[in-house]
């Protein structure tokens, strides 16, 4: 039986917000427990939610990036259950009317191009957190991260794989950093993912029974996770038996999904508009003015790049990735004048090779474009050899030195390859063999004949011991 | 509309609401008085109608993203049943 | 001087007739030897009110008072006052001392109101009677035997005991309008949006607003003033210009078209209300009004409706009260199940453990669309009904209860038959528009209430109406013997 895997992400994106979505509380990550949770975010008797005037330009910004219709009136909605990192006992979302509707975005996977259909993304508030150790029979809630703004973005069942799914995900990680309207950051829970994974007979139309797991917080747990929960779905069909719909967690010690006991219990959430909230009405003009305020969108960059660098799909595709790269990448062609290949190649090779050693973003480089593009200046006027360069590059990383005061420091300048400097003496005695012979004969004087002329050769770069090392050998 | 002792246990549940077994009957019996009392509602046609779900024909105000509540941690966790190290305590959660 | 009306008590701290620190000390006095035998309050602060006092007197001294200053209120327990607790006529809330006030309760302590406590009201302002709260029933002060009418019961029955010359109810389906009239009281709902509902404890949200009582359509003209105006803090507050109820309240209201509807008049209705109202329009037309018929042929879908938006929300609303950050938490829950079920359980009472049943029933799936969005639109009709109405009238009027005050227990067992005391009032909550109960006779010794109701933002024109009829009678003078 030949299987098709489908997938469909569900992304909350963490929205960079000051204030809360619906409340004046900060939004800082890492406070002490309960310190960023004001009286709204508590749900205490008698309080009211009022919206967040950015929560909603960045929604907006995120639905032009995918070409989405951005709704004129968009309804809240709460989604009723009991938890206890749910103050409310409901939390305030989008059901019906969401802020964004259908848009898509394009992925790269094994060099083809492939289209990616988001259906929605809407606006809602998230929850607080759990702490289960530290207090015997005990949860603890902290309730900091309640009423942080999210952006619940929603694909089509588009991909077919886990590496389909990967990509999808980081490029919505980099659109939304592009966009400065999230940070991504994973770790912090500021960009969290869930997978919905079904698999059916190739060739098949309808979708099989999906499994929802949830929480996926890297690129690298996505794709173990689906790929697990692909080959376990695999097993239970081709032994006669039917998927659970269900809600499953992602194990990465042990590489396995597992069944959510306590989502167990089928949620009739109850939707229904919030009554303390009014329809969000987004005019024409509302959206023109966040429209002229976006950034670059890393699509139109890349082609861009393409067209402007004459640079390849594949390092177009590299050096947009981030905002941040293509930046760097940009400031350096500027800066050193130089062909931008040679610019991609130091910037995708030994740069990003030293700064992942390092652990580094881009943005955290030791070496700034300015101090790069003096590197790369000489190696494009010949100042020095490509070789030679990752030397100075070292040098770059270890100081706040420019390229040419470490070649000049270093002496790298010279030509210190022993090859070329005896290929010039070799010219240099094949076309002086009076002087040749009459050194060979004792006139010792006639030495720096020689130097000279490897000098004038070599417009004086020439590394002198070496070039009286190899002189004297040659000339013997 | 009658409901059953059933239902009122499950939507008991859905409300996180204990409610005594000898009085499910008669919670059965009142619900399914007013849900009879409600369902005068089906005798007219409101097919063409547009829900209403505000008095106010108006759109929702927004407001400007700034930080305006201080930490007030102590107030809010003086009123509280069960805190420990600034944290709200419940029953452990299994996941 | 319990007997006199804000305004002639803010004339008489002015003139220096008084002290608000003697009106204070008298009022609590009153408070403490007649509360007993009606329990009007949950919560007496004295001290605080004490305080107040003073402060208002000094302010009275400098010159710097207004029409309020000076003035004791209490404030219905649904709202929410800093350090006091805040029951909302719940076990549930018992315990909970608010740390924040309600907008309603900071626009009347800077207004220099002097707050003598939290009064009653049926629990989470589900009820007709005051029967239904954790601190016991309120009485009428007409007749101990029955009840006050409710939510806003304890409010009622204070301001009719003169236990208080005014006080703050709220009113989400006649909670404000049926206990003034049981009570012999005047009373307002203004138009939804109005006055904020900030620290007011929902019950229904977009049906919900609070409102003034007290002895005179000027005296509630007074407070409402200071509770109205936007709160940037609500969503569904209303930018306006501000508006001063209390002037103008003497203007002449000729040509003023009163639309009466027969679905006010119909079987059903006590024949002594039928009376009495119809000779409080007698005088009105006195004064120059003219009387149309007029139908809101939906009116009788107002209960029905009503019974499914006004659960559904609240269902919601009190979800939050978990045992969990503040209010009653079972004892030694085993888990968070067991935590969650027992709080709730043991928390609320019955009557608002029903009503949460009836709305997480009417929004579950499957009934959504043939309860909750079914409500919206009878409510669109009924809305429409009232716009159609006041094409050709200016006000609309008639009995706001179809009883007289009840007898304890006697309709606490039928569900139906205590949300069909509300049959006139609903509606006006529905749609949204500003409602009003002025006392307009007896029956048998317990007060009647006729209802005005008045487009949206036509409170200024209401209590203008209210306040002319109240100038050629004294029903609103009357008060019972304690």
């Amino acid at each position: 039986m030949q299987w098709e895997t489908v997938i469909g992400l569900e992304i909350h994106a963490q929205l960079a917000t000051k204030s809360k979505i619906f409340s004046g509380a900060a939004t800082l990550y890492g406070a002490e427990p309960n310190t960023q949770a004001c009286a709204i975010d508590l749900g205490l008797p008698g309080v009211l939610p009022v919206l967040n005037q950015e929560a909603v330009k960045m929604a907006v910004k995120f639905g032009l990036a995918i070409g989405a219709t951005v709704s004129p009136r968009s309804v809240f909605a709460r989604k009723n259950y009991f938890y206890p990192d749910l103050p409310k006992g409901y939390q305030i979302s989008q059901f019906d009317l969401p802020v964004v509707s259908t848009g898509e975005t394009t992925i790269v996977v094994d060099g083809e191009v492939k289209v990616i259909g988001i259906t929605r993304a809407h606006l809602e508030e998230d929850a607080g957190k759990s702490l289960h150790e530290d207090f015997e029979g005990h949860t603890g809630i902290d309730l900091n991260r309640a009423g942080t703004p999210l952006l619940e973005i929603v694909s089509e069942p588009d991909m077919r794989s886990a590496k389909e799914a990967v990509a999808y995900m980081k490029k919505v990680h980099a659109l939304v950093r592009y966009l400065e309207i999230c940070d991504g950051n994973m770790q912090e829970g500021s960009f969290r993912c869930d997978a919905n994974v079904s698999i059916r007979p190739k060739g098949q139309e309808k979708f099989g029974t999906r499994a929802e797991i949830k929480n996926l917080n890297s690129f690298r747990f996505v794709e173990k996770a689906i790929n697990y929960e692909v080959l376990r779905q695999i097993e239970i069909l081709e032994n006669g038996g039917t998927i659970v719909q269900e809600t499953r967690l992602y194990d990465a010690n042990k590489d396995e999904t597992r069944s959510m006991r306590s989502k167990e219990e089928a949620n009739d959430y109850r939707y229904f508009p919030d009554p303390d909230l009014l329809p969000l009405e987004i005019d024409a003009d509302f959206i023109e003015s966040i429209r002229t305020q976006l950034p670059e969108l890393p699509d139109q960059k890349k082609l861009r790049f393409k067209a402007q660098y004459g640079l390849t799909d594949y390092d177009a595709e590299v050096l947009t990735a981030t905002r941040e790269l293509a930046s760097y990448f940009e400031e350096v062609a500027l800066l050193s004048g130089s062909d931008p290949k040679l610019c991609a190649n130091w910037v995708m090779g030994d740069l990003a090779a030293a700064l992942n050693k390092a652990s580094l973003e881009i943005e955290e480089s030791p070496v700034d474009p300015q101090r790069l593009a003096g590197l790369i200046q000489r190696i494009a006027d010949d100042t020095i050899s490509g070789k030679i360069a990752k030397q100075v590059f070292e040098g770059l990383w270890a100081s706040l030195e420019s390229a040419d005061a470490i070649i000049y420091r270093d002496g790298l300048r010279q030509i210190t390859d022993t090859g070329a400097i005896e290929a010039i003496i070799d010219a240099i005695i094949a076309e002086n063999p009076a002087q040749v012979e009459g050194y060979r004969s004792g006139k010792d004087k006639l030495f720096g004949f020689f130097v000279g002329q490897a000098m004038k050769a070599t417009e004086g770069k020439a590394n002198p011991a070496q070039l009286n090392e190899l002189l004297k050998k040659k000339l013997s | 509309m009658s409901l059953t002792s059933d239902e009122v246990n499950r939507i008991a549940f859905l409300a996180r609401l204990a409610i005594d077994p000898d009085k499910i009957d008669a919670y059965a019996k009142d619900l399914s008085g007013i849900m009879n009392f409600i369902d005068e509602m089906s005798a007219v046609d409101t097919e063409a109608v547009p829900p209403m779900a505000h008095p106010l024909d108006q759109a929702q105000r927004l407001r400007p993203d700034v930080v305006t509540e201080e930490n007030q941690r102590e107030t809010f966790q003086k009123i509280a049943p069960k805190v420990e190290a600034g944290l709200y305590l419940v029953p452990k959660v299994l996941e | 001087m319990h007997d006199k009306t804000i305004r002639e008590l803010s004339d008489g701290l002015k003139s220096k007739a008084f002290s608000s620190l003697e009106l204070t000390e008298s009022f609590l006095k009153r408070i403490e030897r007649l509360d007993p035998s009606i329990n009007a309050f949950i919560t007496v602060t004295p001290e605080r009110a004490l305080k107040a006092a003073k402060a208002a007197d000094e302010a009275l001294e400098k010159g710097a008072a207004g029409p309020l200053t000076g003035i004791p209120i209490a404030q219905k327990d649904i709202f929410c006052t800093e350090g006091v607790r805040s029951s909302c006529g719940s076990k549930m809330l018992d315990q909970f001392i608010s740390p924040y006030n309600a907008t309603v309760v900071d626009r009347l302590n800077a207004a220099g109101t002097v707050m003598l406590g939290k009064l009653n009201m049926d629990e989470f302002a589900m009820g007709s009677s005051n029967e239904t709260s954790f601190y016991g029933p309120v009485k009428n002060p007409w007749n101990l035997e029955t009840v006050p009418g409710g939510s806003s019961g304890g409010s009622a029955a204070a301001v009719a005991a003169r236990l208080v010359p005014g006080a703050t109810g709220t009113d989400t389906g006649g909670s404000i309008r049926q206990p003034a009239a049981f009570c012999g009281i005047t009373g307002i709902k203004p138009t939804y949006g109005l006055v904020s509902r900030w620290g007011m404890i929902a019950f229904a949200s977009s049906l919900d607003q609070a409102g003034p009582m007290a002895k005179t359509a000027e005296d509630c003209a007074l407070l409402l003033e200071a509770m109205a105006g936007f709160d940037p803090k609500d969503s569904t507050s209303l930018e306006r210009p501000k508006e001063t109820y209390s002037q103008g309240l003497d203007e002449s209201i000729e040509g003023l078209r009163i639309g009466l509807p027969q679905e006010f008049f119909g079987e059903g209705l006590d024949p002594d209300i039928h009376q009495a109202i119809q000779a409080a329009i007698g005088e009105i037309e006195k004064l120059g009004a003219t009387v149309k018929a007029i139908s809101l042929p939906h009116m009788h879908l107002s209960g029905p409706a009503y019974y499914v938006v006004a659960p559904a929300e609240c269902s919601s609303n009190l979800a939050r009260l978990d045992g969990v950050r503040y209010g009653y938490r079972a004892e030694n829950p085993k888990d968070l199940k067991d935590l969650y079920m027992r709080s709730r359980g043991e928390g609320f009472g019955a009557e608002v453990k029903r009503r949460i049943l009836i709305g997480t029933y009417a929004l579950s799936a499957g009934y959504y669309d043939a309860y909750y969005i079914k409500a919206q639109k009878i409510r669109r009709l009924i809305s429409d009904d009232f716009k159609k109405a006041f094409e050709e009238v200016d006000v609309i009027m008639g009995p706001t209860s179809p009883s007289v005050a009840f007898q304890f227990g006697e309709k606490s067992q039928d569900p139906i038959a205590m949300y069909l005391s509300d049959i006139y009032t609903i509606a006006v909550n529905l749609a949204g528009l500003p409602g009003m109960s002025v006392p307009v006779g007896f029956s048998k010794g317990l007060p009647i209430g006729m209802q005005l109701i008045g487009n949206y933002f036509s409170e200024q024109r209401l209590l203008q109406v209210a306040h002319r009829y109240q100038g050629v009678t004294d029903w609103h003078q009357q008060s019972p013997t304690l």
